[in-house]
């Protein structure tokens, strides 16, 4: 919105601040999330910018702490580095290893979350469905309710039965900690959802089935495929959960950092930080095309 | 004229009920797409917060251990003076539970409304195995205490597995001697000051996020859709970074050593021994509880303004009024469901905040979160633990109700 013409000398001196005030706050969000990465490459150390790094002087970086990430927990990090080595790494690396564990239950969590909470957001949109408040808001309440109440509460529920310290017990809480996000947006994508659609689909002869999987479902997949992520990353990044039921040796990415942070910060959490920042980049952009495609098909003007 | 005749489908059915029959058919399917996951959510995460809160009110290690000199108790009124009876049930009962190895679970038990006593406990356990009748001297030769009428109004309370008193000490209360509920002595009292804290300091981050957050919806929403999609990327970049980055990232700004600490030396805007703590403390959980939420008020507030005309605005300015009368008469009015939204939604959350709080919180930072988990993992008083929790999670229900019919929960958006 452009100041008119006639606008007064104050006028414009307050829109100035204005933009310097919103300059400022977007740093706020933004600044710590980017100063993470120079300080990743640091070559000494230390949490903060060295003399060489100000001076752009290439012996103030290095990629030692990303070394580090992979020769950590390794047998013989020193040896040469032949097959041998990328065995080793491959099964000793600590951090590898602590990726892995998140990845499987990252993605069987996400697969649990997304068929349920796609399937009860379907019945959640129908307009004939009853108590359909009440069931949003229990559905919902993962999303609310205080993340150490959960991990109290499962971690009482785990010890009796049996579940506590096996993958099934992460994977059964972390699809629980996802389902409200697939829920909100698949339900945003059938909000608006033409219905004449199935219904001509189903005029023509289609069964039920034919007509969700040929019709309804390639609509609203952006949408699911959003949730999903968003499910992938509320198990991605959960660490509280992980640390109440978990075993011991059951290290996951968020736990090791946990650690890490409690204990002995080092610059090569910044390394983990900086890879962490990349990927959740590639998935907000992954969700900005999607959401767009979604809003092609449907055709929802943006905004 | 024809006699008015019910309308039928072909086989005969009239239309009403063929009507209703597809309806409850309807209903049936919507539900049964729902009932999976509602089963899933009632066994993953009911079910398990509902065993919490029983937890709360329910803790039999003492009944569990001590049998006779429970029974004793339940036979006898309040205030009873221990007889022969009863002395020879703790000598027998505490020689059994030193035979299990369970004394120490018993004198944790009572240690909790008691401090102090679990030494007792395990002390005479030890001897135990050698006592002899007449009970009351071979129990007072051990530890005088034993006599004490407190230990025993205690030892009283704690047979009872059912007991509201998790609940009483979660609010700083304990009962005396008689087993009237008084509070506890002024040295001890914790958890109601940190209650307090904890809602201060959520409601402290509640104001900053909407004052910081109103100023950048305001430009999104006004913006042209080209620039604001831009910008907006730099509200939901941080919403989808890890948390435990953001709070790594203030952790290296923040500390002693930190980028901002060293900024300010090296222009010389502070001296070196006047380095700010801005971390591992209350300022440290504000700063970076207030970046985390920040996101969840820009959100609501962009959605509730974007579709507010400008002409409003330009009418009440046409009309006479002064460009801050327009924004306080016209515009922040019809804001406030966003700034409501919002606001309620950050406070929800921070109330029950745990890790960043944990993380760069310092001591003086800590919220009831934290103290729940201490209870749990470091002091072993899961009763107490759960009672803290079943009284946050209260609060937070009565804010998520609140919310539901203030907002609506469909009304919650993610980008």
């Amino acid at each position: 919105m452009a100041l008119p013409a006639h606008a007064s000398p104050l006028e414009r001196l307050w829109r100035r601040v204005f933009h310097l005030l919103c300059a400022l706050i977007l740093l706020f969000l933004i600044a710590p999330i980017l100063i993470v990465i120079p300080l990743s490459f640091n070559a000494e150390p230390f949490f903060t910018f060295t003399e060489k790094m100000l001076a752009l002087d290439p012996t103030g970086y290095s990629l030692r702490w990303y070394d580090l990430l992979m020769t950590f927990g390794m047998f013989a990090p020193d040896a040469p580095r032949d097959a041998a080595w990328w065995a080793d790494m491959w099964a000793n690396s600590t951090w590898l290893r602590a990726a892995k564990n998140s990845i499987i239950i990252g993605v069987f969590s996400t697969l649990l979350a997304t068929f349920l909470g796609t399937l009860a957001a379907l019945g959640l949109s129908r307009p004939e469905m009853p108590f359909r408040r009440a069931v949003m808001a229990i559905l919902i309440s993962p999303m609310i309710v205080p993340i150490i109440i959960v991990a109290t509460g499962l971690f009482f529920f785990y010890s009796a039965t049996g579940l506590a310290g096996s993958y099934l017990g992460v994977i059964l809480a972390h699809a629980t900690l996802g389902i409200p996000f697939v829920i909100i947006t698949v339900t945003a994508t059938l909000v608006g959802f033409d219905k004449s659609l199935t219904r001509a689909a189903a005029s023509l002869g289609a069964s039920p089935a034919t007509t969700f999987f040929k019709v309804t479902l390639p609509l609203i997949l952006p949408g699911v495929v959003s949730g999903a992520l968003f499910a992938f990353v509320t198990s991605f990044d959960e660490v509280v959960v992980v640390l109440f039921v978990a075993a011991h040796d059951q290290q996951t990415i968020p736990r090791q950092m946990w650690n890490g942070i409690r204990e002995q910060i080092s610059p090569a959490i910044l390394a983990v930080a900086t890879i962490l920042v990349v990927i959740s980049v590639a998935l907000l952009a992954t969700v900005e095309i999607l959401r767009r495609r979604s809003e092609q098909l449907r055709g929802v003007t943006p905004g | 004229m024809a006699e008015p005749q019910t309308l039928t489908t072909p086989d005969g059915v009239p239309l009403k009920r063929a009507l209703a029959r597809a309806q409850a058919r309807a209903r049936r399917r919507a539900f049964l797409l729902v009932a999976p996951l509602l089963l899933f959510v009632i066994v993953t995460f009911l079910v398990p917060i509902g065993q919490m809160l029983h937890r709360s009110v329910y803790n039999d290690s003492f009944a569990a251990n001590m049998p006779r000199l429970t029974a004793w108790f339940a036979t006898t009124e309040p205030d009873t003076p221990p007889d022969d009876a009863a002395w020879e049930a703790l000598a027998l009962d505490l020689r059994a539970a030193a035979e299990a190895r369970t004394v120490g679970v018993v004198g944790t038990r009572v240690n909790y409304d008691l401090p102090g006593t679990r030494s007792l406990f395990t002390a005479t356990g030890r001897k135990a195995r050698s006592f002899q009748a007449p009970w009351r001297e071979a129990l007072l030769a051990a530890d005088a205490d034993w006599a004490d009428p407190m230990l025993w109004s205690t030892m009283r309370q704690a047979a009872r597995s059912y007991s509201p008193n998790f609940f009483l000490a979660a609010l700083d209360l304990t009962r005396d001697a008689r087993g009237a509920i008084v509070a506890v002595p002024q040295d001890r009292q914790v958890y109601v000051a940190l209650f307090q804290r904890t809602f201060t300091l959520a409601a402290l981050i509640t104001v900053l996020c909407v004052l910081l957050g109103f100023p950048v919806a305001h430009l999104l929403a006004t913006l042209p859709l080209r620039w604001s999609n831009l910008l907006m990327i730099l509200v939901l970049l941080p919403f989808w970074t890890s948390l435990l980055v953001r709070t790594t990232s203030w952790i290296v700004l923040l500390q002693g050593q930190g980028v901002i600490n060293n900024s300010l030396v090296a222009t010389g805007l502070l001296a070196d021994d006047g380095r700010l703590s801005l971390i591992y403390n209350q300022t440290g959980t504000i700063i970076a509880m207030t970046h985390v939420l920040l996101p969840f008020t820009i959100l609501p507030l962009y959605s509730v303004m974007r579709p507010i005309p400008p002409s409003y605005v330009r009418a009440a300015r046409s009309l006479g009024a002064t460009s801050w009368t327009a924004f306080r008469r016209v515009y922040l009015p019809q804001t406030l469901p966003g700034i409501g939204a919002g606001a309620l939604l950050v406070f929800i959350l921070a109330v029950g905040y745990y890790i960043t709080p944990a993380l760069v919180g310092g001591a003086s930072g800590q919220l009831i979160s934290n103290l729940i988990a201490f209870h749990m993992t470091d002091s072993l008083n899961w009763s107490l633990a759960a009672a803290l929790a079943a009284i946050l999670l209260g609060l937070v229900l009565i804010l998520y109700w609140l919310y539901d019919r203030l907002v609506g929960i469909d009304n919650l958006k993610l980008g």
